[in-house]
């Protein structure tokens, strides 16, 4: 573990409307990890990248949060998005008439303002996005159209991919992005997550399935029961979890306590 | 989620930035109302008998009138004998000549407002009738319009030079018996613009008027008129601000449209009138009545309008269809936000044959307010094969204001087809944390969204009316989400 940490999460409890959903998580991703979390379902996982993300309602009642050595907890959601934290939403919001390209040149540019870059112009912007387009195979018709409105599941979570692409996150949390996705189009959008991780990023990647994980390949595996994470391994935990399902690994880790 | 509810309904102050007020002297007839005053305001304009006479019948009869009451709005009702219905800026000469004889303190008021009428810095493509009160300060670009015979230029001005036109049309598409307002509007209409465009010709600017109410407890009733002769086509603008006061003031304007065999009319409108504060104190009263006649055949009208302002908003801007193969379209943006109330829609009355309409309504509520679509669709007998389809969405932004919507379809030809649709959405928290996820914050969020609504109306305004429009909602719609 000599790498340099990108976020450190110690301790974290949080709920919402006072019923708490996170007891105690702590988890460290280092630079250049790929760390994944699994977990059955209302086990809290959205919840954890809602307190990272910053949405509203959702109460810290412990612990700390360190993002790049900053307190992440103490800035608003835009903050931490300009600041390189992307979440892939579990289910990607439709804002009608408001077009992809133009939804998509707003959120980089106060990226790029954010870092004292100047704002990239209209032509700069599209070759960009062209190439950015190839990495996911994106059909171009769906930059024309309003974010994500009449998008199918599949293409919504391809949208989201697309969007990872473009804005560079430093830290990227990708909330099941495989759901909804067809096998092909899983490979596609694998392919494409694994190109844009780089030495000085991090990836934390949500899924229920062991199958995301034969093409997004973690470091780490973190299984989340109830708001805790029960155990940590390598990759070879998730495919331990497929075999074993949830029950008996709970079973196994309460034994063992 | 009572945090994020709280947040998105803490209302903070929204600034209105034309609320200043210009010192000019002015002459102004003494409050109240009765045939005196109406013979005051005709003589001030030096009219010719025939419309002394017809204002006295309009006041004849607006007597014996009693005030709506069926609208979704709720105000004390105004004291007419308290109203000034004459006030006008006082000139050195009778009136101005040209623009250079203008009082510069007028001048620098539409300066102010950013609508400069001096020949150098005047809007390029955009002809402006700028109207003071009671009266019109001027009009640009009237010799270059003069050249095409099309006749751009005040009310009061065309009465004196084109009594005919006005004789012919005015009163023909709302009558003096129309309703309350109107006919109120009818006898005590100071100036307003007046535009009439000939056979065949295409009007090469954008014509415009931009009314100020400035002086003190007077009410404004303008009336304007614009006739498109067969084949002429025009786009004319309306915009409007008023000084913030404590107390409220009355606009009640009469417009009529008069479209010949396949003459257009594009009437756009952004009424950005002093809403009054966070409170609901003070703010304009606007009750207009704005009607559209398609007379001849293939002949169409369009209203567009972007309704931000105004205490109590209270109007309906329709089409009678009589030509056979005309069109009506009306697309609408109204917000309302703090204690405004807003009761806006459209008539489309179907007479001739083919005739078709559509209607685009977005209401959007934030605040206390309430804001109100109200519709009628009616396909007369005659109107075989007459075609309407309505859309009406009301988008919700926080949890005190309210949108109804009041559809009234009357079809009697069993040809005719008639297409309703509403939505009503509220602006989702999880849309504005989307777009903060994205790095966007919450009020660039909140008007990103608010245009994406909009859409639809604003792709029909003229373009620099539309980057006007948008910016305008952004102001109108501040602090509505925290
Ligand atoms: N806004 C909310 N109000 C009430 N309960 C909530 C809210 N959000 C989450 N919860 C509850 O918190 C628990 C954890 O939800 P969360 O969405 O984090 O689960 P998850 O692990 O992502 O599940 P899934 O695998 O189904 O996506 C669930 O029991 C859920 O019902
Ligand atoms: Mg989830």
């Amino acid at each position: 573990m000599s790498k340099q940490p990108i976020l450190e999460i110690k301790n974290l409890s949080a709920g919402v409307e006072g019923k708490q959903i996170l007891k105690g998580v702590s988890l460290t991703m280092g630079l250049g990890e790929v760390h994944a979390v699994m977990g059955p379902n209302g086990s809290g996982k959205s919840t954890l990248a809602a307190v990272l993300a910053g949405r509203e309602g959702y109460e810290v009642t412990g612990g700390e949060v360190i993002y790049c050595g900053q307190d992440l907890l103490a800035l608003d959601p835009e903050e931490r998005a300009r600041a390189g934290v992307f979440l892939a939403f579990q289910y990607p919001v439709e804002i009608p008439g408001v077009n992809s390209t133009y939804f998509l040149k707003a959120a980089l540019n106060e990226i790029r303002k954010h870092h004292g870059q100047p704002e990239l112009d209209a032509m700069e912007f599209l070759t960009l996005v062209r190439e950015r387009m190839k990495l996911l195979e994106l059909k171009d018709d769906l930059l024309k159209r309003s974010v994500n409105e009449g998008f199918s599941g599949g293409e919504k979570k391809r949208a989201e991919i697309f969007q990872m692409a473009v804005l560079e996150p430093k830290l990227a949390i990708l909330d099941e992005t495989d759901s909804g996705l067809d096998i092909d189009a899983l490979k596609v959008v694998s392919h494409g997550v694994n190109k844009l991780k780089r030495a000085d990023n991090a990836q934390l990647v949500i899924t229920h399935y062991q199958r995301l994980l034969n093409f997004i390949i973690p470091d780490f595996v973190h299984v989340l029961v109830d708001g805790r994470i029960v155990k940590t391994g390598g990759k070879e935990l998730a495919l331990e979890l497929e075999e074993k399902g949830y029950d008996e690994m709970l079973k196994a880790v309460s034994g063992a306590a | 989620m009572s945090t994020a509810t709280e947040t998105i309904e803490s209302l903070v102050k929204q600034e209105y930035k034309y609320g200043f007020y210009t010192d000019v002297e002015t002459e102004s007839a003494p409050p109240g109302l009765n045939e005196e005053i109406i013979r005051l305001i005709s003589a001030k304009k030096k009219e010719p008998e025939w419309m002394t006479e017809w204002r006295l019948r309009a006041y004849r009869h607006w007597l014996t009138m009693t005030e709506p009451t069926w609208q979704f709005v709720k105000f004390p009702t105004p004291d007419f004998q308290d109203i000034t219905y004459y006030s006008a800026p006082k000139q050195a000469k009778d009136a101005p000549k040209s623009l250079d004889e203008v009082d510069p303190k007028l001048l620098e008021t539409y300066e102010k407002l950013g609508i400069p009428l001096r020949e150098r810095e005047r809007l390029a493509g955009v002809a402006v009738d700028a109207v003071f009160d009671s009266v019109s300060v001027g009009t640009t670009y009237q010799k270059q319009l003069a050249e095409k015979g099309i006749i751009f230029c005040s009310m009061s001005e065309a009465i004196q030079q084109h009594p005919e036109l006005v004789r012919k049309y005015i009163g023909s598409v709302v009558p003096y018996t129309d309703n309350f307002y109107a006919s109120l509007n009818s006898a005590v209409f100071t100036d307003g613009s007046f535009c009439y465009i000939p056979k065949g010709v295409r009007c090469p600017m954008e014509l415009s008027t931009y009314f100020r109410i400035n002086a003190a407890k007077s009410g404004q009733f303008e009336r304007t008129l614009i006739i498109a002769d067969e084949g002429g086509q025009v786009s004319y603008l309306e915009g409007c601000t008023a000084p913030m006061r404590d107390e409220n003031q009355l606009h009640a304007a009469v417009v009529e449209l008069v479209a010949l065999d396949n003459a257009q009319i594009k009437y756009s409108t952004v009424q950005n009138w002093y809403p009054g504060d966070e409170n609901g104190v003070g703010g304009i009263y606007n009750f207009v009545t704005k009607r559209g006649l398609c007379k001849g055949r293939n002949s169409r009208i369009t209203w567009t309008q972007v309704e931000t302002g105004s205490a109590i908003t209270w109007k309906y801007p329709s089409c009678v269809l009589l030509g056979d193969n005309s069109k009506g379209e009306f697309y609408s943006v109204a917000v309302t936000n703090n204690r405004q109330q807003a009761d806006t829609g459209t008539k489309m009355i179907h007479i001739g044959r083919n005739t078709r309409s559509t209607i685009v309504s977005k209401g959007i509520s934030a605040g206390r307010s309430q804001n109100s679509y109200r519709g009628l669709v009616k396909i007369q007998k005659s109107a075989a094969h007459a075609r309407n389809f309505s859309q009406c969405d009301s988008m919700l932004i926080g949890a005190k204001c309210g949108a109804h919507t009041f559809p009234y379809i009357e079809v009697k030809n069993t040809t005719a087809s008639v297409e309703h649709e509403a939505t009503t959405s509220k602006i989702g928290e999880d849309q504005i944390f989307y777009c903060n996820q994205r790095g966007i914050a919450t009020q660039d969020a909140v008007n990103m969204i608010v245009n994406g609504f909009c859409k639809e109306v604003f792709k029909e305004l003229p373009m620099e009316f539309a980057v006007e429009a948008q910016k305008l909602l952004g102001v109108s719609l501040e602090g509505s989400v925290g």
